[in-house]
């Protein structure tokens, strides 16, 4: 059908639109969810999973008896050692390591990072993670109850006695019914990947732009391929899996997948880019294939990101954290469309919804300051990470970023960015006391990262690939939206636009040109006109 | 003085129907080099790709045209008289003065049009024609061209070809008013006759 439609030729324009109406009116289905084989286990049969089971930790014991690989395989992933050695910078990255523009490090804030870690009792990150095989949390990722939630505060366990949370609510967490869960463990599917990552930088939404809860089960309108009136896909269905290793790597992104339609034995059996599914040409029409070479798929496909009602933050800065009311109590406030905009313990804030992205060149390699980077403190804004790519890069093409923004704690006599001991039930933590000094310096303690004591806030910038929240293609972005005079791809450099890029001073040549013959013959012919009129009289 | 064939049937078709796309092709061209928005970016430039195909298509019969029928003659350019016409045109147009030229079916463009229409022909059209190809084409350069040329030199080529086009209509449309009347020089291009000083032509 694509070859029938296909237009090549102006002339079977016409032609060729009215064979593609009546082709897709007669033949067109919608399109089909994906369908998932049935599983070869009925987990409720299983004696060893009727419990009962005092903690999560009970329960993997039980998984392993049976799936014996699982728990060595899941400790060789980034999922649990949060290590990431990157093959073309040499940096060590991973949550371990890296410093971002929200809350740090999570090196200072166990055990509130370390509720998303893919195990139990990660109280300290100095140390690696347990070692047991009862320390990996099975149920995060294979839990389809829905029942199954690791508590922000306990290092990955799920409550075990009623909690309240969030802190002061009101609202009481009961603990799960784990053999229950047990029983009914199964693929992973978007909710049990959201549960971590639709909620990173400490609420839904934050951190990413593309991924929050409205992902769960999300309408066609926000994304075609998970949505269940769309293609219903898991998020292991692009991130296809390999010993329980998953593909796809925000540290480097394949930005520009020339293998195509993955086919088994031929090429790297990840999903995880568009290409895999679509192909190298995907469009009927061949003049939209010609932009494939230059721009990722996501810059046109994916309009806008926080498009499901959930904002994402695009400021956050640390430096006005810890004003207090007049009788000295935590402040709140919310902006004009009711989203937070100052709390006392993380500064200002400003959150977007349907938030346009920020385009550049990406060849997919991403670079971190690292927390004991030297920096060039007299000019920010600071890039909390680099993207790599320019116009001049074949590996390279132009691409949609969430650009967050904020100021963050930097030693003003190292020069070095500095973590931030935000959480915790001490007096030192931020969120405790508001007292910066206190808080760094018990940062530096936690982390060994030297402190002078002085410090400042900077300006940084973090980027964020986007890629999730595909819309049917008829809500991609039109010609115009880059090809006219104020262009979403405005500043992109290395690039001619046809509608945007031009020469001035061949536009200024040319129409001058253009007026000088105007007029010219306005002149001559008014000449004509007085001279006739002169010899008739 | 007797009513002649000066352009024949194909001639005037061919004419008015390259016009009626060259004006398609400015509009819908102007404003995919973004000097204005009219239509939508995209449907100006699936209009310009067809009237281009077009122009190409018709393009080709018009040269077969000119080969077979031996009317390529017309352009052969001449220095004789030359001066003359653009004399009467600075000048004699004004104090009236007959114009110098003595049309025949045979040479009926005067020493000026020759050269102004084998300008147009060996020079504008060509550059617009190659310069629109290798736009079309751009992603299918072979990577020996790829390496010499870039787009923006390419559009820029076509950009300035167009303002090359549009100075040549403005100054051509002026020039059709320059007969005894306004309309003289116009009728014939859509009747196909004009009274000349010659004998009838036998068709």
């Amino acid at each position: 059908m694509a070859k029938l439609i296909s237009i090549r030729h102006p002339r079977q324009l016409g032609m060729s639109m009215l064979v593609a109406v009546l082709m897709l009116a007669a033949t067109f289905p919608a399109q089909a969810a994906v369908e998932h084989a049935p599983p070869t286990a009925d987990h409720s049969k299983f004696r060893s999973l009727e419990g009962p089971f005092e903690t999560a930790s009970d329960v993997t014991e039980a998984c392993v008896k049976c799936h014996t690989e699982a728990a060595g395989q899941i400790k060789a992933t980034t999922h649990w050692t949060w290590l990431y050695k990157h093959a073309e910078t040499g940096q060590a990255l991973g949550k371990n390591q890296v410093i971002n523009s929200f809350c740090g490090m999570a090196i200072t804030n166990e055990p509130r990072c370390t509720s998303c870690h893919a195990g139990y009792g990660w109280n300290d990150m100095r140390q690696p993670p347990p070692e047991a095989d009862s320390a990996v949390d099975c149920l995060v990722c294979h839990d389809t109850t829905g029942d199954y939630w690791k508590f922000p505060t306990l290092a990955g366990d799920p409550t075990y006695i009623p909690r309240e949370w969030p802190k002061g609510s009101g609202k009481i967490v009961q603990p799960p019914d784990l053999p229950n869960i047990a029983q009914n463990v199964g693929a992973s599917g978007r909710a049990n990947c959201g549960s971590c990552h639709f909620y990173g930088g400490g609420g839904d939404g934050i951190k990413h732009g593309d991924l929050d809860s409205s992902l769960v089960t999300p309408d066609r309108s926000l994304d075609v391929h998970m949505s269940p009136e769309g293609g219903n896909f898991t998020c292991s269905d692009c991130h296809t899996t390999w010993g329980h290793s998953v593909s796809g790597s925000r540290y480097q992104v394949n930005a520009k997948d020339t293998l195509g339609i993955d086919v088994p034995g031929h090429t790297d059996l990840s999903r995880a880019s568009c290409e895999s599914c679509h192909g190298g040409a995907p469009h009927h029409k061949k003049k939209l294939n010609d932009h494939i070479d230059k721009l990722a798929c996501q810059t046109c496909h994916v309009p806008a990101f926080a498009r499901g009602g959930v904002p994402t933050k695009m400021w956050w800065d640390w430096s006005t954290a810890g004003k207090l009311d007049a009788e000295g109590k935590p402040v709140t406030e919310y902006d004009e469309h009711g989203h937070l905009s100052y709390l006392s313990e993380k500064g200002d804030f400003r959150y977007g919804e349907n938030v346009v992205p920020y385009y550049a060149w990406f060849n997919g390699t991403v670079e971190y300051t690292m927390i004991d980077e030297v920096l060039d403190v007299e000019n920010p804004p600071l890039e909390i990470n680099r993207i790599e790519g320019g116009p001049d890069d074949p590996d390279s093409r132009i691409w949609p970023f969430k650009l967050m923004r904020g100021k963050q704690p930097f030693d003003t006599e190292r020069k070095t960015l500095l973590a931030t001991h935000v959480f915790g039930a001490d007096d030192s933590s931020l969120w405790s006391n508001y007292d910066w000094p206190k808080a760094l310096q018990a940062a530096s303690d936690m982390s060994g990262m030297p402190f002078s004591g002085n410090f400042d806030f900077i300006e940084t910038r973090m980027y964020w690939p986007i890629t999730h929240m595909v819309p049917p293609a008829d809500q991609a972005l039109h010609c115009g939206s880059c090809h006219a005079g104020e262009s979403r791809l405005a500043g992109i450099g290395g690039i001619y636009i046809p509608g945007h890029s031009s020469n001035p001073w061949l536009d200024r040549i040319g129409w001058l040109v253009v007026a000088l013959t105007l007029a010219g013959v306005i002149i001559h012919g008014l000449l004509r006109v007085v001279f006739r009129k002169r010899k008739q009289s | 003085m007797s009513r002649v064939l000066v352009y024949k049937r194909f001639e005037r078709f061919w004419h008015w129907f390259q016009a009626l796309l060259i004006f398609s092709l400015l509009i819908t061209g102007f404003e995919i080099h973004g000097s204005y928005s009219l239509l939508r970016f995209g449907d100006a430039t699936q209009l310009h790709t067809i009237a281009a195909w077009s122009l190409i298509v018709l393009w080709l019969f018009a040269i077969f045209w000119h080969i077979t029928t031996g009317e390529w003659r017309q352009y052969v350019p001449t220095s004789k008289g030359l001066f003359a016409v653009i004399h009467y045109y600075l000048i004699g147009t004004f104090t009236g003065a007959e114009h110098p030229y003595r049309k025949t079916t045979k040479a009926k463009h005067n020493p000026l049009q020759r050269l102004a229409y084998l300008f147009f022909k060996l020079v504008i059209s060509p550059i617009i024609w190659a310069s629109g190809l290798l736009y079309l084409f751009y992603n299918d350069w072979p990577a020996m061209l790829a390496g010499a040329l870039n787009l923006e030199t390419v559009a820029l080529v076509h950009t300035a070809a167009a303002f090359a086009m549009l100075v040549f209509i403005i100054a051509h449309v002026y020039m059709t008013t320059m007969g005894h009347t306004l309309t003289s020089h116009i009728k014939p291009m859509v009747t196909g006759y004009e009274d000349l000083d010659e004998p009838a032509s036998k068709s």
